[in-house]
């Protein structure tokens, strides 16, 4: 089973949730996926030994400069503006290349050969017994979602079809949400019941009810703000799988990397049971 | 005009809070919206849109199934898993189905399509809004939902911002910014005069913070850095601290926790028209010492460089 954390909001508790689930239900195979590749932070809490660094690369277009005739075709069909052609010379903008391959396949003169450029890297490692990937999207660099994408390919090559993986995602509701939560059989959204949090889970729901993704939410810092979320919830037949309270303890713990299901064991139970109403909601 | 960013790598440290709060206490300024995926400075300013744009951004394949051959050629060529084979009971190829989403609009299989069965069609990605506020004219925007280009999109809400700050005189664009450090924060940072990073006194706040600050480097950005919530861990705080002055950076500020932000968030309105307490007056505090430094280095600021594009 596959289950991602996501939120539309940033900073609501995604990689507290994603961490505190993961480390509560190890008595399954837990594999844990960081998709939050331009900030990824679960590592802070999971510690894990990272055995392998991958570097991740999207193929961009090399000139042959012997074979091309600057008949201009490359530019034309590239669709995202990545090659220009000058009358003696093509120049490429690699950050503009999505990497699509459009300009190699249609090269009258086969002039065109693809080469890696180095997008960010994927480390891999084991943490409490769990196996553990994340991408680390190098700095300056615009593009996440091929990084997430290998992420997730490599942790399907990995992946026991028994385990549970558990993917904590981006903030947002764009390209790189829909990339980490894509094929998940459930969707976790955290959210605070603040104005802000209600806007942006509004938004997260509709992501993922475009998807197809079933969902249920969390609130976190409950007892905050006020009680639009559950009316929310509520009217969107969305189920609340848990409530975490305001508290300056779980704040503080957070603030030093230690998972709150390390120190306050009673979130352990609180964690399954949410993974069996998940898993519940699934059967039905 | 000068042009202030604020961001901040991790989600939720509170740029938003401070946005709109520097929006009140600036007078006169145009304030923009960058965040677009997932936008929130318009439940604190409240703004009357004046004006709507269509944002018209790339392109998706459509397949015609009339036409289609079932050869499976884009299938095999599709780079963006945006084209599905849905198979019939005895696993015969039934039909090939583009998924919207994914597809990244590359145009592949509509060029090599042998029997034009594949057509391209512009993409309605979202929408522009202009707006009116009584802290100054706002520009934001709406990404449709799943949509990409999102940095395209920022970009277009800053020319817009600048346009109308320039048009009407406007000494300052306050810019609420994305979290991460990837194509819309890259956007965000062009032609900025100063990115104020909000940070918190967290392990991944720290991390963060850091990330965006390289990448603010990177492009050649001047930057502050605010710590929020900096008696949540004073031990992290200090950390910040020493980060900031072994970059050179200078930490402009130091907000306190305070529920009263909560408070102003549900009530709809800047925390600094809210509360006369401690926050309001980190934050006023604040604002004075980032005008001060334009009024001091203002020159020079001009002539640093800026972020290209």
């Amino acid at each position: 089973m596959i289950i991602s954390v996501a939120s539309g909001k940033g900073g609501t508790g995604k990689t507290t949730i994603a961490v505190s689930l993961a480390l509560s239900i190890l008595e399954e195979e837990v594999q844990f996926l960081d998709c939050d590749v331009e900030e990824p932070n679960a590592s802070i809490f999971l510690k894990p030994r990272i055995k392998e660094v991958v570097p991740v690369s999207i193929p961009v277009p090399r000139i042959d400069q012997e074979k091309c005739d600057f008949c201009g075709k490359c530019a034309e069909v590239c669709a995202y503006h990545a090659l220009a052609v000058l009358p003696q010379e093509v120049l490429v903008f690699p950050h503009l290349c999505h990497g699509c391959g459009g300009c190699n396949l249609l090269c009258p003169r086969g002039a065109i050969t693809e080469v890696g450029r180095e997008i960010g890297t994927m480390e891999i490692g084991r943490s409490n017994g769990m196996d553990f990937i994340q991408g680390r999207l190098n700095v300056g660099e615009a593009m996440p979602t091929p990084l997430i994408r290998a992420v997730r390919e490599e942790a399907k090559k990995r992946r026991n079809p028994a385990a549970v993986t558990v993917i904590d995602a981006s903030p947002g509701t764009s390209c790189p949400v829909v990339e980490a939560v894509k094929g998940s059989d459930f969707c976790i959204l955290v959210t605070e019941p603040t104005p802000f949090g209600l806007n942006d889970l509004a938004l997260a729901v509709e992501v993922l009810r475009k998807l197809g993704i079933p969902l249920g939410v969390v609130i976190n810092r409950s007892g905050m703000g006020n009680d639009k979320v559950d009316f929310y919830c509520q009217e969107n037949h969305i189920p609340i799988l848990l409530r975490i309270p305001f508290d300056r303890e779980i704040a503080v713990l957070y603030s030093q990397g230690i998972p709150i299901v390390q120190r306050k064991k009673e979130y352990m139970e609180k964690f399954r049971g949410m993974m069996n109403r998940i898993q519940e909601s699934l059967l039905i | 005009m000068k042009q202030v960013l604020v961001i901040s790598g991790k989600g939720g440290t509170g740029k938003t809070v401070l946005t709109s709060s520097l929006a009140a206490l600036a007078k006169g300024a145009v304030l923009a919206d960058c965040d677009v995926d997932a936008a929130d400075l318009h439940l604190l300013l409240h703004p009357v849109v004046a004006e709507t744009q269509e944002f018209w951004s790339g392109q998706k394949a459509i397949i015609d199934d009339e036409q289609c051959i079932n050869c499976g050629r884009c299938l095999s060529l599709c780079r963006f898993e945006a084209i599905k084979a849905l198979k019939n009971q005895d696993g015969s190829l039934k039909k090939i189905e583009i998924d919207p989403v994914a597809c990244e609009g590359c145009r592949v299989c509509y060029y090599t399509c042998p029997v034009d069965a594949i057509r391209m069609e512009d993409r309605l990605s979202g929408q522009l809004f202009i707006s009116e506020t009584k802290y100054g004219p706002m520009v934001h925007a709406k990404l449709g939902i799943a949509e990409e280009n999102s940095g395209k999109l920022v970009t277009l809400v800053k020319q817009k911002a600048q346009e109308i700050a320039e048009a009407d005189g406007k000494p300052w664009l306050i810019v609420d910014g994305p979290p991460g450090i990837g194509c819309p924060v890259i956007a965000a940072l062009a032609r900025v005069d100063l990115a104020l990073i909000v940070t918190e006194p967290t392990l991944s706040g720290i991390h963060d913070m850091e990330r965006v600050a390289d990448l603010a480097a990177h492009f050649g950005v001047t930057t502050k850095v605010v710590i929020n919530k900096c008696d949540i861990n004073w031990d992290n705080t200090r950390a910040i601290e020493k980060i900031c002055q072994k970059r050179e950076i200078e930490v402009i500020g130091h907000l306190p926790f305070s529920e009263e932000v909560v408070r102003s968030l549900s009530v709809g309105v800047p925390v600094v028209e809210f509360s006369l307490g401690a926050i309001t007056e980190e934050i006023s505090t604040l604002w004075r010492k980032i005008e001060s430094s334009f009024q001091s280095e203002g020159v020079v600021l001009s002539d640093k460089k800026k972020a290209g594009f």
